[in-house]
């Protein structure tokens, strides 16, 4: 029988995966595939608890879709700031993007 | 029975499929492996009577942002990333904050009394999460459609090449 702490393990996994991928990875573009791993990982939490702890009003599942749209946003935003940094910098590799540090 | 077969065997492709994500030094590899991860999490929505959310998912998430991260890797250098140095310094580091927190996470969430229903989903929950987004939650509904307006914008003035 599959309950909820199965789910919640899985997604505790993948999100450690996701965040292994932002803190050691240096292109942009890595660093922005492990945030979409980390959002995937709280959406399962959030269909999870919704069948597990309060069906009724499907809260969950509008977090979730919530979740999925402000991903996009982010991808189509995050992606475009790559494209314009390797435009202006001829680099993808974020510690060599360091031009405003002082 | 066939439900924790169909778990252990979405949950080994996810996991496996997030390690090829995190680890592979091709950008390409990495980025076409986020695809099964992102299909074995619409195989847990279907488990959890979510279908309406495993549509969106393949659309959305599986379909749209992988292709759009796909064009972005081979719009830049060297494409493939093969040539230089994948990860930083912060290796042995990263991946010891990784362990404790998953560690962590796994039990503080399996050691919580969940308070569990015996109720179950709406018969038909595209409807549910349909109705809500008209009623209860009108005003997050419409603010998600004003910041896609508004990144939609952002976006193409960002990435325009300038004059």
């Amino acid at each position: 029988m599959i309950g909820l702490e199965h789910y919640l393990v899985s997604s505790a996994l993948l999100f450690a995966a996701g965040l292994f991928a932002v803190l050691t990875r240096r292109n942009a573009v890595a660093i922005l595939m492990g945030i979409e791993l980390m959002l995937n990982a709280a959406n399962i939490n959030f269909v999870a608890f919704t069948k597990f702890v309060s069906p009724e009003l499907v809260r969950g599942h509008i977090a979730a879709l919530i979740v999925i749209a402000l991903a996009a946003c982010e991808a189509a935003v995050g992606l475009a700031l790559v494209i314009s940094a390797y435009r202006h910098l001829e680099t993808v590799q974020v510690d060599e993007i360091n031009l405003m540090k002082w | 029975m066939a439900e924790a077969v169909a778990f252990y065997g979405l949950t080994a492709v996810a996991l496996g499929a997030s390690l090829m994500v995190v680890l592979s030094r091709n950008m390409v590899h990495a980025a076409v492996s986020l695809i099964p991860v992102l299909l074995a999490i619409a195989g847990y929505y279907v488990l959890l009577g979510a279908e309406f959310l495993a549509a969106i998912q393949i659309l959305i998430y599986a379909g749209a942002i992988t292709v759009l991260i796909l064009f972005v890797i081979l719009l830049t250098e060297g494409a493939t990333g093969l040539r230089v140095r994948p990860r930083n310094e912060q290796v042995p580091l990263g991946a010891i904050t990784c362990l404790v927190l998953a560690a962590l996470l796994i039990a503080v969430l399996t050691r919580t009394p969940w308070p569990q229903t015996r109720s179950s989903l709406p018969e038909y929950n595209p409807g549910a999460v349909g109705e809500s987004f008209l009623t209860a939650y009108v005003l997050p509904f419409e603010a998600m459609s004003l910041l896609i307006v508004a990144c939609l914008v952002g976006a193409i003035v960002v990435a325009r090449r300038e004059e």
